[in-house]
Order: C-alpha cells, then structure tokens, then sequence
C-alpha cells in the first residue's frame, strides 16, 4: 500500500514528445483509472511507473520512495497486461509461484498464498492447467491472480478487459471493484474505454496527446469537464457541439447558434458575461435534450425544433439523429416519444446542464462555478 | 474428398460398367506410357519436338493414371471404395519412396552381410566395432557430435541473443550466416591454408609467431587437437544456421512476458533461462538433432583437410575408402548400415517434435 506520484513526468522518443510535463498524485488505496485515445501517453505513463519505460524527464515517486533508478523487479508493484503475458510453459500454479519463488519465499508460503487466491478467484480446479487450456476469462483471473499472491503496494493494469468480449467485460469490470475494495490497495487502471473509466474508478485522468486534460471523480468529469476535449471524451453518445456567439439580452446572456437560440437566466449568467460578443462552443448532452412533451418538470427548457434523421430504438430510450439549419446533432428521449423519420419534433434543451467553452482555448467557461456549485452541493 | 463419399453414399453398390471404364482406362494409359517411351527412345524425331511430347505425354498420362485409377476405386462397394481411395493418392508416391529408398536399404543390408571373399556372415559388423581404425573412427565421430554440436548451438545461442540486443543486429547476424554460403570443401580448402604449417600462408601461425611462438603443423602432428581443429571448421560453417533458427524462436517470445517476468521480480539471467530458453525449447530441440545428424555424417571437411589421417578418421571417410578405393562393398554396405541405425532415433526424436509442435 503506497501512493504514487508524477511529478513533472516527461517522455520522449528522440523528437517525438509522448507524455508532456504529467503530474498527478495518487492517494493510497486509490482507483485511479488512465483514460484517453490510443497514442494518449496512457500506457506509457504506466510502462514508466512499472520501470519498463526509461523517464525521459521528472520524477516518479511510490510512497516517499524516487524510484526512477529502481528496477521493476525492486518497485514492489504487480501488473496485469492486455495479452496477460502468462507464461505458456508453466501450469497456472507455476505462474502465480513464480514472482514468490524469485524472492525465495518458503515452499509453504507459496502454497497457501497461491491457493488462497485461486479460491479467491474461483480457478482452484484450473491450478494444474496450462494457460492454452484456459478461455479468455480464465486467463485474465490468472493474470490478476499472479498480481495478487504478491501483495504489491501498487496494482498496475494495462487494459486488462480488452480481449474480452462485451458480456465477459462486464463481468470483470466488477470483478476488479470488489477486487479493489477487498484488497485495499492502490490500483492504477489504463483504458481507452470511458464506460471502463467511469464504472471503476474512484478518481478518472483524462490524457489526450500526452498531456493531462483534467483529473477529477467520474461525477465531475462528467458534470464538469474543464475543456472540449473531456466533454465529448466522457459520455455515450458523445455531447452535442455547436458553433455560437454570446449576446447580452437585459441582465441574461443569449447564446447564438444561429440554428436556434438559448437564453441564460440572470442568475446563471455571471461566467458568461465576460465573453459576450465572442466566439464559443456550446455544449449540450444528448440526454439534456427532451422531447418537449415528456420533458421533465425541474429543468429549465429552451426549445429547439429539429428535422428527425434516424430512429434508434434503446427500449429503455430513443436516440434520434436529429438536423436542423444544416447542423446535425443527437438527442436521447423518452421512449414514449412518437419519432418517425422524416418529421419535424420539438424539443428542449436544458438550460442548467449546457456547457460554453471559449472557442479559442477550448476551456469551460463556468468551470469555476460549476466546481464550487458540486462542492456546495456535496456539503449539504 | 468429402463430394466422392457422398456420391458413394447414394450408391453403396459396386458398378461393374464404371469399373469396366477405369480398369479399361488404366490399362490404356498404361499401354500409351509403354508405347511413349520407346517412341521417346527410339523414334526419329528432333529434339524440340522429343521434349514437348515428353512433357504432355509424362503430365497428362500421370493426370490419366490418377483419374482412371480413382474412377476405378469409385465404381467399387462403399466399404471397399473407402479402403482403396487413400491408396489411389498415397499409393505412388509410397511406391517412389520405396523404390528410391527402401529397396537401395534393404540391398545395402543384404550386401553388408558377405565379406570380400563372398562368405555369408556378421563378419564385417564385427570389423565395423573392433578394427583399430574404426574404432578410432567412432571415437572422433563421437567427439564431433558432442564437441561439435555443442560449440554449435551454444555459439549460435549467444549470438542470437546478444544480436538481438545489439543495433548492429542485422550486420552481426549476416557476417555469422555468411560461411553457410561456402560448401564444405570450399570451406575445408580455406582452412588448410589458415592452418597452413609455412607462416607466409597459415594465417594461424602467422599469429602464433607474431605472438613469438613457433609455427605448428596443426592438422598433422598436433594430436589429438587436431581432431578439435577440423570440428572448429564445421562450427565456423554452421553456427550461423543454428544462430537464424534460434534468433526467429527469440523474436516469436513476446516482449510481454519478458516484461512480466521484470516486474514479477526476474533478473535478466533469469529470464533468460526460465523463460527464453523454455520458451525456444522446440527450436533448439530441432536445432540440436540436425546439427548431430550432420555431425554423424561429417565427410567433406576430414576428406579435404586431412583425408582421414593423423587421427582423424570418421565414419564418413570409412565408408568412402572402403567403398571406393577398398572396393570392399560389403564392408562399406556395413558401415553405412550402422551409420543409419546411429541417426535413425535422432531422427525419429525429430520427427515427434515438429508433430508435437503443430498442435502446440
């Protein structure tokens, strides 16, 4: 059980920059899951911390400890790879015994460490088997059972779901939470899967192009990207984007599609005021827009009529592919809704739940307040 | 395959007509390769026109031979059809197999077993393990395959993996598989000279000397050693074959385990012989009983070098003098019989390798 620090981390592979100036802090007994696009820096941040990647730049800390010039074999960390890298010519047993044999640990030791986390795991019947012998699911427990006999002070997992398939990954994804829970120690998750990122982890990175986009629990990362590129990352179907200009209407702030036009109360208003007769992004989630006859009671509505492209049927919801002035965009309704392809349908977009960045810097305009808002919000 | 049984299915009865046919068919085929051959040898003809009847008549007639001999198998009851097919397809080449190999063994066996005065026996099995010469023949043979195969794979072994760390991999691995383009004479002949006893010629004297030591005549008079001298040759020629093979199973062991192994806590020695080495262990089975089965049938290199004498003899010479100079047929027959039985297992061991690794 340690933490894990980034401080200033830097990668370079001759001209080409792949993690640029990382800094997180990973509290001990912490989920904190890597998330971003592949060619991210994900995977190489953790290569680094795992002592497989050489640190260009900056420090790596595990607890107190400067561990850039400390082997793998001396970090005391356990990693779970994509492939599993089992050893292929050992029985599953051998494998899970084998980072304990290393160290010289008792003969009787291995035996109970090794079979108390096959029973844990539920593979006991599989220990005398050879990994081409096992499914996929089988191979990942192993995988994860090998990690856990050594009782590392750092769990390191390099998307371990991905060569699941999606009813397997389900499966796992809590699997690993109760994982977490019952072993009490720092696990640090990579994945390009935001579903992953945002069911497990207690804290989520984003990275895109190897710099840190914002940091945050998965409730704010959601409700409060810092930037464009959080906001359509997290959440599925990604948030709507449209090009508008701010106007100033009385003591409220009008935001300007030319499609279609919002109004922001006064009282909402105050993060907008600077940047009215600019340029913005307008954000909006496909489920903050409603189909105006089954619109929630609570919201703040501002109408919007659209042309209807596509009809997905969820059952628990519709997904309309929508159009309007040229400008296409995505709404998850209520199943009651009455969508036929080709009809026009009114709608309303929620005023409290849109998003406004800066065209310019990409960064959310309210973030500030959105922050203290969720802040004040988990206090009461 | 599948298409012929299902046809068999729907008539399991034997059609004499079609039989009839086949049998015909075959039985013309036959008669026209006959034909075909003396024409070929015998009919005034020019060359061009000889060549492409002989390439139509050998194709299409081999073509004929099939089809009619699988008609014929067809006509017949399901039970029998299922029986006869396979033999239709494997049948030729077995019968090529035997003819070429199994018939030119059992004729050896059967030569090996008169002396040269004709006398029927076990007499020159006898000479084969007790003559002074053989003796010293088996014993250096011996130490071809041990010293030899393991100079070998353990050099080969080393480079591959040493290249595959190195920048200049791809440089290092050419120079090392370069001798393996020099045939075994060629290569022979190369170093006589660098053993050469004039230093002006002998490359390895002109060391020794510069050295300020005197010139030696290695591959005579400095024996035993000079046994170690020619194996050095065959190591020189084939490290580099063992080196390719064993550098293709390294690259197929994925990065991903190597790197489990770091993290799980393994130095790079362990690594090595935990998981590399298990890993490649198929490669360097295979790579082992090749290199002994060559070592076993050493000829060339002795033949050049020293001609089997100064206490170099091996098998291979053996056989070629007692064959050839000796005119000793039965003798020769002999040892080549026991040469035989000597690679045999390797062979075999061999064999259930490559099919244990298909499945693997």
């Amino acid at each position: 059980m340690a933490s894990v620090t980034f401080r200033n981390i830097v990668k370079r592979y001759g001209d080409l920059t792949v993690v640029d100036n990382l800094n997180i802090e990973v509290a001990d007994k912490e989920f904190l899951v890597l998330v971003g696009p592949s060619g991210c820096g994900k995977s190489t941040s953790l290569r680094m911390l795992a002592g497989l990647e050489e640190i260009s730049d900056g420090e790596i800390l595990i607890g107190d400890q400067v561990v850039n010039n400390v082997a793998p074999k001396d970090r005391n960390i356990a990693m779970v790879f994509q492939s599993y890298a089992l050893y292929p010519h050992m029985t599953v047993y051998d494998n899970m015994a084998f980072g304990l044999k290393l160290r010289k640990t008792p003969k009787e030791v291995i035996d109970r460490k090794v079979k108390d986390a096959a029973k844990n795991l539920g593979i006991e019947h599989l220990l005398q088997r050879r990994p081409r012998q096992l499914s996929g699911g089988q191979r990942q427990r192993v995988a994860v059972g090998r990690a856990i006999v050594r009782d590392p002070k750092v769990f390191l997992m390099d998307e371990p779901l991905s060569n699941l398939d999606a009813k397997l990954r389900v499966e796992a994804r809590s699997f690993i939470s109760r994982l977490h829970q019952q072993l009490e120690t720092t696990f640090i998750y990579v994945t390009h899967d935001q579903v992953e990122a945002m069911t497990m982890g207690t804290r989520i990175a984003v990275l895109n192009a190897g710099r840190l986009q914002q940091i945050d629990t998965p409730y704010n990362l959601y409700h409060n990207p810092h930037n464009v590129f959080v906001a359509g990352f997290i959440g599925s179907p990604a948030m709507n984007f449209f090009d508008a200009r701010l106007k100033s209407d009385g003591e409220s702030v009008v935001v300007d599609t030319g499609v279609f036009q919002i109004q922001i109360p006064a009282h909402e208003a105050a993060p907008y005021r600077s940047h009215v007769g600019k340029e913005v992004i307008l954000g909006v989630r496909p489920e903050n827009i409603h189909d105006r006859r089954f619109q929630p009671a609570d919201i703040e509505p501002a109408p919007v009529t659209a042309n209807i492209e596509v009809v997905e049927q969820m059952g628990s919801e519709i997904v309309l592919y929508l159009e309007e002035g040229g400008k296409t965009f995505i709404a998850r309704t209520d199943p009651r809704t009455h969508a036929r392809v080709g009809a026009r349908i009114d709608l309303a977009i929620d005023v409290a739940n849109i998003h406004i960045f800066d065209r310019q810097t990409e960064l959310s305009l309210a973030y500030e307040t959105k922050l203290e808002a969720i802040a004040r919000r988990n206090n009461n | 395959m599948a298409v012929l049984t299902e046809k068999a299915k729907i008539n399991p009865d034997l059609k004499p007509d079609r039989l009839a046919v086949g049998l015909g068919g075959l039985a013309s085929i036959l008669i026209i390769f006959v034909l075909g051959f003396l024409w070929l040898r015998d009919g005034q003809a020019t060359q061009v026109v000889k060549a492409f009847v002989a390439i139509v008549w050998g194709v299409s007639g081999v073509a004929g031979l099939y089809f009619f001999a699988n008609m014929s198998a067809e006509s017949l009851p399901e039970r029998w059809m299922k029986r006869v097919q396979p033999f239709v397809f494997v049948g030729p080449a077995m019968a090529l197999l035997g003819w070429y190999l199994a018939i030119p063994t059992l004729r050896t066996f059967f030569a090996s077993l008169y002396n040269q005065q004709g006398e029927f026996g076990l007499s020159n099995y006898v000479a084969v393990f007790t003559e002074r010469i053989m003796v010293e023949a088996w014993t250096n043979n011996i130490l071809w395959m041990i010293v030899g195969t393991t100079l070998t794979v353990s050099l080969g072994l080393l480079i591959a993996i040493l290249a595959d760390r190195s920048r200049f991999e791809n440089i290092a691995k050419s120079l090392i598989f370069m001798p393996m383009a020099i045939s075994m004479v060629g290569a022979g002949v190369i170093w006589k000279f660098v053993y050469d006893r004039n230093p002006d010629i002998g490359l390895l004297n002109a060391v020794v000397q510069s050295a300020g030591g005197e010139p030696q005549a290695w591959l005579s008079l400095v024996q035993p050693w000079n046994n170690l001298f020619l194996i050095v040759v065959m190591v020189w020629l084939q490290t580099g074959y063992a080196m390719v093979l064993i550098s293709a199973a390294i690259k197929g062991v994925p990065d991903d385990l190597l790197e489990a192994a770091r993290v799980d806590g393994a130095t790079e020695v362990q690594i090595f012989f935990r998981i590399i080495i298990p890993s490649i262990a198929g490669t360097l089975v295979t790579v082992i009983t090749t290199v002994i089965i060559f070592t076993l049938k050493i000829f060339d290199v002795v033949m050049v070098m020293t001609g089997g004498q100064f206490g170099t003899e091996v098998i291979g010479v053996r056989f070629y003098r007692e064959m050839f100079t000796s005119r000793n047929d039965g003798y020769a027959s002999a040892i080549a019989i026991v040469l035989l039985l000597a690679v045999v297992p390797v062979m075999i061991y061999n064999l259930r390798q490559f099919s244990k690794r298909e499945t693997f």
